[in-house]
């Protein structure tokens, strides 16, 4: 038994100390445990939010609401802005005001705001402006044992620290600006391992698209994931990153790695992490919220990692993919009630039952967003590309998730080796993953891309299609033209 | 965004169907929608790239549909609102003039911003919703209510039709915008936010 400190869940706002089993609890719990600050009168909970998160599409009417109600921003030391879905690549597009007059009223929403309510605010050319699910981490503000909200569905990503991390609507960003709570109700824990050792020229984009491929796009649903096993300990936090992102496309609002020692030597010195004497101790409290040995799970699932091939998406649910020396699936396979959507994909991707999924043209190529955009991916895409040309006739682009990523890049060279092979180096932000910006589809241009939804109109033409794989294997399709093995194009492993 | 709650316990009104699994948040609002400082005229553009696309192939959505004009209960299949977080999606279904989803399955944060804004979201059973769905279709001009209290739609025909407890409470007592309640406990959100380290700095 040992002394901690809990929070009785019957009521009473109080925190106070009582003894319980040392052992068997799993992270989630842990963590949600002591965010809790009260029982509300619906029977959910009332849970403190450690970080807010916050961007210029699902905020504005937020700040509006509690302007409106004379609330003021609970703490504005624990809420971070950036700008990411609406700012153009182009860096000549990134002048005020910008060519949108729609984007430029978004722009100068959140500058208001943030300025208004007193919240940090990394706009463009802060050095610090970026994708906000790849600031939070670079900037040591994602930490383990947190619980992390923002308006948008893949704050699941932060999940790679060992903090519970989801996102939520607009009216929740409101709740939380001005409580810094909102109401939850409890997740069940499915328990995910991954054992074995990737092969070359598999990633975790491949494992995360294989996950959701066996679960299902809504398998996750009332769950958080916790992922284990040698795969994701071997994992950097880049990696982990990847796929905790995609977490919320098997429909798991949450999910999560258990902190360790890479977890801690990623933190170390970044601009927001604990400092000095500080650091030892913040490590033994990280240590503490991971699942114990003995914790129990909901649910448990096993892949082997050895196992899996390069994976790409066919059609338009990102659990509709294949390993990439597989066939498209004939509609029979399927259960009665999914084979309509599965119909449906293959009329809109214009692909055939039983067609090799290699081979497929495609017009664009990008490399980039909260799935793919960080400083690893954009290396291992250069130095497989490094000597090599873009197919001609593809558009390809690589899009930093960050103005510290692009500076890293442009410190190795990237941009360079990027050029040289005939892609577009862009400024950092979410571009072509939901184009909001000017990065867009056109008609039914098919792009391989290293994001994270292929739905139906996704990357900005209602038509245009999309096929997810990871950054070296969309290296590959931009060099030949078409969804290639890229272990034989680069001859990997 | 409503910000005063009021008791949720039954809606009434016609039914409009929108088929199909796993129908996602890009689907319902297009993200060029979202560039956007309000919600206002949301409502226009639900289902936008679908109702043009179908239009494209002589087809009809049936939100397009006269006679699904007005329809304040909509039907739909599995996963539905997966995808992004967007609220701009149950605000554009709640501005074209929805007021409650049924479905045999629904994606986990937008069914949450479907409580934020008053929206019931409730479960069928697949047979059910075939059920349901049918004799929609057959009639549009019927009339339907989900009782909330009794976890019934009932119209040509009638299912039971389920919501977790913790979201059902919150809109049979009014308290489906939480705001308020959570603005009640100020103190106890400081305090819990002192005892944590990486909050007060104090490690």
């Amino acid at each position: 038994m040992a002394r901690r400190v809990g929070f009785n869940p019957a009521f009473t706002g109080a925190i106070f100390y009582f003894d319980v089993p040392a052992m068997k609890q799993n992270l989630y719990n842990k963590v949600f445990d002591r965010h809790v600050v009260s029982r509300l009168s619906s029977g959910q909970y009332q849970v403190f939010i450690g970080l807010h998160l916050v961007h210029e599409v699902t905020s504005p009417q937020a700040f509006a609401l509690i302007r409106e109600r004379g609330l003021k921003v609970r703490f504005p030391n624990r809420t971070f802005a950036t700008v990411d879905h609406i700012i153009p690549t182009d860096a000549r597009e990134r002048k005020r005001p910008l060519l949108d007059s729609l984007a430029e009223e978004m722009l100068q929403a959140i500058e208001k705001n943030t300025a208004e309510f007193g919240v940090n605010y990394f706009g463009t050319d802060s050095g610090r402006q970026g994708i906000v699910h790849v600031i939070g981490p670079e900037l040591g503000l994602t930490q383990p044992g947190m619980t992390i909200a923002c308006g948008d569905s893949h704050t699941s990503t932060h999940g790679a620290f060992g903090s519970l991390a989801f996102g939520i609507g607009t009216s929740q960003v409101a709740d939380i600006l001005a409580t810094q709570t909102m109401s939850l109700g409890r997740l069940k824990v499915r328990k995910i391992q991954v054992n074995g050792r990737l092969g070359p020229g598999v990633y975790a984009k491949d494992v995360i698209l294989a996950i959701i491929r066996k679960l299902g796009v809504n398998g996750g649903v009332g769950y958080a994931y916790e992922y284990t096993g040698d795969v994701i300990s071997n994992f950097t936090m880049e990696e982990r990153m990847t796929l905790c992102n995609m977490s919320i496309e098997g429909g798991a609002r949450i999910g999560y790695v258990n902190p360790d020692e890479t977890t801690f030597a990623y933190l170390k010195g970044r601009p927001h992490a604990p400092q000095g004497s500080d650091w030892d101790k913040a490590v033994e409290y990280w240590r503490s919220v991971a699942s114990d040995s003995d914790a129990t799970f909901d649910d448990v699932v096993t892949l082997d990692g050895s196992s899996l091939a390069p994976h790409v998406t066919w059609g338009i649910t990102p659990g509709q993919s294949l390993p990439v020396d597989g066939a498209v699936p004939s509609v029979s396979s399927f259960q009665e009630s999914e084979q309509q959507l599965i119909r449906e994909a293959l009329e809109y991707m214009d692909l055939k039952e039983g067609q090799k999924i290699e081979g497929v043209p495609v017009d664009v190529v990008f490399i980039g967003s909260c799935t793919n955009g960080r400083i690893s991916d954009l290396e291992e895409a250069a130095r497989v590309v490094k000597g090599m040309k873009v197919a001609s006739g593809v558009k390809a682009l690589v899009v930093p998730g960050s103005e510290q990523v692009e500076r890293e890049a442009e410190a190795k060279g990237l941009p360079e080796v990027f050029r040289a092979a005939g892609f577009e180096w862009r400024e950092p932000g979410c571009s072509m993953c939901l184009a909001m910006n000017p990065d867009k589809l056109k008609d039914r241009q098919i792009s391989a891309s290293t994001s994270n939804r292929n739905f139906k109109g996704r990357q900005g033409s209602p038509s245009g299609r999309t096929l997810l794989m990871s950054p070296v294997m969309a290296a590959a399709a931009a060099v030949t033209g078409k969804v290639a093995d890229a272990r034989k194009v680069f001859r990997l492993g | 965004m409503t910000a005063a709650s009021t008791i949720v316990s039954s809606v009434s009104g016609r039914v409009v169907s929108v088929r199909g699994n796993d129908i996602d948040t890009d689907r319902i609002i297009p993200a060029r929608f979202l560039r956007c400082v309000t919600f206002d005229g949301l409502g226009e553009h639900a289902f936008e790239d679908d109702r043009r696309g179908l239009k494209a192939k002589g087809q009809t959505h049936s939100f397009d549909e006269a006679k699904y004009q007005g329809a304040s209960i909509l039907f739909v299949n599995k996963n539905f609102g997966c995808g992004s977080s967007r609220e701009h999606a149950p605000q554009a279904l709640m501005r074209w003039g929805i007021q409650a989803v049924v479905g045999e399955s629904f994606a986990e944060i937008f069914f949450g911003n479907c409580v934020s804004l008053g929206i019931p979201c409730v479960t069928v059973d697949e047979a059910a919703i075939a059920k349901l769905m049918a004799a929609a279709e057959a009639n549009s001009t019927a009339s339907w209510t989900l009782d909330l209290e009794a976890q019934k739609i009932s119209g040509p025909v009638s299912e039971t039709a389920t919501m977790p407890e913790g979201p059902r409470s919150q809109f049979l007592s009014g308290k489906w915008n939480p705001m308020s309640e959570l603005l009640s406990h100020l103190a106890e959100v400081d305090s819990v936010g002192a005892a944590l380290p990486y909050v007060s700095g104090r490690w």
